[in-house]
Formats: C-alpha cells, sequence, structure tokens
C-alpha cells in the first residue's frame, strides 16, 4: 500500500518535472484561459447584457474556470498518447510497480499543473474587474470544486491516451468533444436562446452544473441558468457532486484495467 | 539451468490473420546470450514482449528466470531487465532526471537511486550529458541511457531487442562492449538483432526465427557447418587469373567459381590450413603473388539465405528515438 502511494508519487514528481524543465508548456496553458479571459471580457462583454451587479465578467469567469479545467481531459489524454507513442508506457509495465501507479500519478499531476493555472486565472480575472463576493470560505470551496471537476474529468483522458496512442490524434478527439460541452452550456451565454432539444442537453451538460455551482459559490446569481426549472439547474452543486462521483467511479476501474492490458 | 523458457508460443492478430507468433519455443541457458536473428517482421520484438510480461500470448506458456510469466507477471518483473527496440525515455527530462526516476520505481531509496544513477552515468560515459534534456541525445546516447536504465537493479535475465539498430559502426562497436561485460557479469540475456555478424560476435548460441517460428537453432559455427565446408579464396592481378585458377584446381579437386570483376577465385577446399599452403607454394613458384588470400568459413549471411530463402533485409531504421521513432507500427 505504501509502496503504491510512492510509485504514483514518482510519476506525479516526473510531471512537475516536466513543468520545470519545459515551463513552456505551462506557460501557454496559462495564457491561452488568460487571453480568454480578455477576450470575453473585452469583445462579448459589451454586447452581453448580463443584468448582474458587476457586470458580465461576474458570470464569465466561472465560466472559463470550468472549461480550462475540463480541458485536463485534453492535457491527460494527450500527455498519456505521448508517453504511450514513445514506448515509455511499455517501460512502466515492464517494471515492478503498482498497477494503478502510472494512471493515478498522471491524474494528480494534471491536476497539480490546474492548480498553478487557476491562480494565474484568478489573478488575471481580478484584474479585468471580477470580485466574488461570497467570502474566503465559500470561494476556497469554489476552487477545490474546479480541481475535483478537473480531476474526473482526467479520467476520461486517461482512457482516451491509452486507447488512441497517438499524440495528434488525442489532440482533435479531445478538442472535438470538449469544446462543443463547453458551448452548448450556460458558460458564456444564456441557454434560453438555444433550441428547446439543446436547452435540455445544456441543462444536464455537466459543465453547465459545474459553472452554476461555482458561480453559487463565488456568490453570483446565475442568471444565465434555470430555463426549464430542471433538476440539475436546481441543484447544481449536489448534481456536479454526483457528476463527479460517477466519472471516476465509472472511469477509474476502467483506465487501470486498460493499463494492465494496453499493448500496441 | 535454463533461465529463460517459451514453449509452443502463439499470438495472433486481426483475427487469426497475422500469426506474429506461430508457436515459437525456445529456451536459454542460466548465464548465456541467446541471438534472437530473423529479418523484419519474424516475430523477435513480439517474443520479446511476451517474455517481458507486455503481452499475453493467444497459447503457450513461458518461464523466466524459474517463475510462470503468464501466472506471475509482477514477480518477472521483479527480476528482469528490458531495454525495447525503440529507446523509451521521458525525452523532456535529463539522463539524470530519467535514471533517478525509474530507480525510485525499483524502489530504491532517495539516495541509492541517486548513487546508481551517477555509477551508470559514468559506466555509460554519459556523466557530461547527464544534466541535458534527452531531446539533446543522440541516437547512440539514448540507446545507452535506455539499456543502463534496465540495469538499475542488476536484473536476472535481460532482454534487448535490437540494441544496436540505428547506431553507427563507433556506437555499435561501443555497444557491443557494453553487453560483453554485462554478459561477463553473469546475466541471462536474450537479444534479438537483425545483424548476423552481431548474432555471432555476442551471441553463446543462436535461433533463427522467421513467421514466428525458430527454424534452426545451435552455436554459430554449428549453422554455418549446416551449410558447408570452408572455401579457399584469393585475389589476384587480372592477367594472372587463368594461371591462378588453374593451380588453385589442382589443390581443391574442384572447379573454382571466379569473379573477373573483383577478380577473386574461390573454391572447396577439405584441409583447411593445410591447402592454403599448398595453394601458396604453388603460387609463389609460378611467381603469381595473390593480393589477398584466405580460408572463409560461410558467413551467418549464407546460413540466413539458405535458411529463410531471402536475403537479410537491410532496412533504414528511423533514428533511435527520434520524432520518427513514433510512426513505427
Ligand atoms: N499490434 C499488431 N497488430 C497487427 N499485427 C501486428 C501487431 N504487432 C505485430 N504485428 C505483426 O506481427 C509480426 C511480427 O512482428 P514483430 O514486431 O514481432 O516483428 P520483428 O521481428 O520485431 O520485426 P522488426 O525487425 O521489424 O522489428 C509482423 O508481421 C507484424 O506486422
Ligand atoms: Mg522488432
Amino acid at each position: 500500500m505504501l509502496q503504491s502511494v510512492s510509485d504514483f508519487l514518482v510519476i506525479t514528481k516526473r510531471q512537475l518535472l516536466q513543468m520545470i524543465r519545459i515551463p513552456e508548456v505551462l506557460i501557454f496553458a496559462t495564457i491561452q484561459p488568460a487571453m480568454f479571459v480578455l477576450l470575453f471580457r473585452y469583445v462579448f462583454g459589451g454586447a452581453i447584457d448580463s443584468g448582474v451587479e458587476g457586470g458580465y465578467v461576474q458570470l464569465l469567469m466561472p465560466g472559463i474556470f470550468v472549461q480550462t479545467v475540463a480541458f485536463t481531459l485534453a492535457a491527460t489524454a494527450v500527455g498519456l498518447a505521448a508517453d504511450m507513442q514513445k514506448g515509455l508506457i511499455d517501460r512502466f509495465r515492464s517494471l515492478p510497480i503498482s498497477r494503478s501507479a502510472v494512471v493515478i500519478g498522471r491524474t494528480v499531476g494534471d491536476t497539480l499543473q490546474n492548480v498553478v493555472t487557476l491562480i494565474v486565472m484568478g489573478l488575471v480575472g481580478f484584474l479585468v474587474g471580477w470580485r466574488p463576493s461570497s467570502g474566503p470560505v465559500k470561494i476556497f470551496l469554489g476552487f477545490l470544486f474546479l480541481l475535483a471537476f478537473g480531476y474526473s474529468m482526467s479520467w476520461i483522458g486517461v482512457i482516451i491516451g491509452l486507447s488512441v496512442r497517438e499524440e495528434r490524434v488525442a489532440q482533435n478527439l479531445v478538442f472535438m468533444t470538449v469544446f462543443p460541452l463547453t458551448f452548448l452550456s450556460n458558460a458564456f451565454a444564456p441557454t434560453t436562446g438555444m433550441p428547446k432539444i439543446l436547452q435540455y442537453f445544456a441543462e444536464w451538460n455537466p459543465v453547465s452544473t459545474m459553472v452554476a455551482a461555482c458561480r453559487e459559490l463565488f456568490g453570483t446569481e446565475n442568471v444565465f441558468g434555470a430555463t426549464a426549472n430542471s433538476w440539475p439547474s436546481q441543484n447544481p452543486i449536489l448534481m456536479s457532486l454526483i457528476y463527479m462521483f460517477l466519472l471516476v467511479a465509472i472511469f477509474a476501474p476502467i483506465s487501470v484495467r486498460k493499463y494492465v492490458k494496453v499493448s500496441k | 539451468m535454463k533461465s529463460i523458457i517459451a514453449h509452443e508460443l502463439l499470438k495472433t492478430y486481426d483475427k487469426g490473420a497475422v500469426k506474429a507468433l506461430d508457436g515459437l519455443s525456445l529456451e536459454v541457458e542460466e548465464g548465456t546470450v541467446l541471438g534472437l536473428l530473423g529479418p523484419n517482421g519474424s516475430g523477435k520484438t513480439t517474443t520479446v514482449r511476451v517474455l517481458a510480461t507486455l503481452l499475453t500470448p493467444d497459447s503457450g506458456s513461458a518461464i523466466v528466470a524459474g517463475i510462470d510469466v503468464l501466472k506471475h507477471p509482477d514477480e518477472v518483473r521483479k527480476v528482469i531487465g528490458l531495454s525495447g527496440q525503440y529507446a523509451a525515455l521521458d525525452e523532456t527530462l535529463t539522463g539524470w532526471d530519467n535514471l533517478t526516476m525509474f530507480g525510485r520505481l525499483y524502489h530504491l531509496n532517495s539516495s541509492s537511486a541517486k548513487k546508481r544513477a551517477e555509477e551508470l552515468l559514468e559506466k555509460f560515459s554519459l556523466t557530461d550529458a547527464a544534466r541535458r534534456p534527452i531531446k539533446t541525445y543522440s541516437g547512440g546516447m539514448r540507446r545507452r541511457l535506455d539499456l543502463a536504465a534496465s540495469l538499475i537493479v542488476k536484473p536476472k535475465v535481460l532482454f534487448l531487442d535490437e540494441p544496436t539498430t540505428g547506431l553507427d559502426p563507433r556506437g555499435r562497436m561501443e555497444m557491443w562492449g557494453v553487453i560483453d561485460e554485462l554478459v561477463k557479469g553473469g546475466v541471462t540475456l536474450l537479444l534479438t538483432t537483425q545483424y548476423l555478424e552481431e548474432a555471432d560476435h555476442l551471441a553463446d548460441s543462436i535461433a533463427v526465427i522467421d513467421s514466428g517460428k525458430v527454424i534452426a537453432r545451435g552455436t554459430a559455427d554449428e549453422l554455418k557447418n549446416q551449410v558447408g565446408g570452408e572455401r579457399l579464396e584469393i585475389t589476384v592481378e587480372e592477367n594472372q587469373i587463368t594461371e591462378a585458377t588453374r593451380l588453385v584446381e589442382q589443390v581443391s579437386g574442384a572447379k573454382p567459381s571466379v569473379d573477373p570483376g573483383i577478380r577473386k577465385i574461390s573454391a572447396p577446399v577439405s584441409n583447411g590450413s593445410a591447402s592454403l599452403i599448398q595453394v601458396l607454394r604453388l603460387l609463389d613458384e609460378a611467381k603469381i603473388h595473390p593480393l589477398d588470400i584466405g580460408l572463409k568459413r560461410p558467413s551467418l549471411d549464407d546460413v540466413f539465405i539458405s535458411l529463410t530463402g531471402h536475403v537479410a533485409e537491410v532496412v533504414v531504421e528511423p533514428e533511435v528515438g527520434g520524432k520518427n521513432a513514433a510512426k513505427r507500427k
């Protein structure tokens, strides 16, 4: 048991070392969401009538936070696919380490990268007028929620990474799935403008429940939310927790099994 | 004691359409080197991957260091070292980072892992490059580091899949030196290669495989004897070919074959060096001074061709571990 913990920590440490050895990756991973903040804030911000105190940026920041952590799935998938491609996964599999070490190490490592990204984005947000008003405890809880969501999304990334085995395929596949998910949600605009069928999808979309939960935790009224008065939009925090639990409960065991069997 | 036993391994792909291993069996005596020699696609990598617990065969059994590979893969992993066909390292990390990471994964404590990394870097002449990312390493350096990583805890059984493919002649000689030394240290080694002279140089015994089966095995000498005996080969000046051919025939008793292009005459001989001396004396009397003369045993190339029915393919391999390595199947 102790041994498996130390195994996965070694794998996690490897990722932190990578961040130090090629800081460009982290810099770009941070610049991109920061750019999103600025673009949405200043390009669309003026056009979208938010109707909340403090303006659109209060609604926008939780949206961008969630979008960013949803992309942890991409980081995990691409990272693992690259390791597969280079034969590193094979090498790890030939070592006497616990079967879950490599995948747990990877998901934890990617989550730690999110810590840095979220701090930077939070600061950029603050500079452009984001003012969470719920007090330190709830703000802290909000960020914890974001990290937990990123972590559970990361497990889907494990499966994609181990299945496609090629970095570029992983990249494309991931963008094709995550982008629609973040745009078919209440992250950037009200869902009321969408066709009815998409509205239902958007309300059950975990990204929406996460965004709604974060808005609540950061103390902003979710005016982009409930249109059909569905249960998820009424209980976003609970629903998000259920989603996260399901993601990990379903995908973590599948991932570990996949890792054990995976071979080129 | 046998250190490696593979019995009737079968591995198919694409619903049986591709037989990567087709009833492959082999044995390696403890402390010896088996060279697994075969052309592209013959099943070398597949064999290594099965024995190193990475791949489950459709049927058959395998025992490594006395442990059943299929039943107790975790136990096998504790006693083997594997260096695959393509260097498998974290390219963004330094050589030092890689070795200490693998050391930790072999459950050395932090200071032992560092000490071991230091030793191995020294041993493989990589100390100067230790703090550089692997990305900046040459193919040969990557290969050496990859091998080093498989030696962190002294393995009982070592698998090396084409350890010198993609290396220049000097890199290959260095690698041979390193492997020779390992073997002296008593490790049991299974090594795959497409280079016939490499098997000749490094292996105690050779198994020739083709289409997933062992089609011949023995020492290099035994394999060569299967193909035929010694031949005498001499090279002379152009205007002396006719006369020299006559003299060679006199000794050999068989009609020599002559390659006028390179002015080489060759004929089978039965008495080895005695025949050589006899020919030299006759040539000397006839005032012919050969440019080159020697006894030649059939090369493993000859063995290979006669066994597999085709010439060992010489493929230009993508640079080891480089971007192109990604394009492998
Ligand atoms: N994942 C796979 N799917 C389909 N066929 C495969 C797979 N892996 C191997 N093969 C096939 O199995 C056969 C044996 O492959 P293997 O990699 O063991 O050959 P090899 O002797 O190592 O060749 P090389 O010298 O090119 O490395 C080949 O015909 C190969 O195409
Ligand atoms: Mg191979």
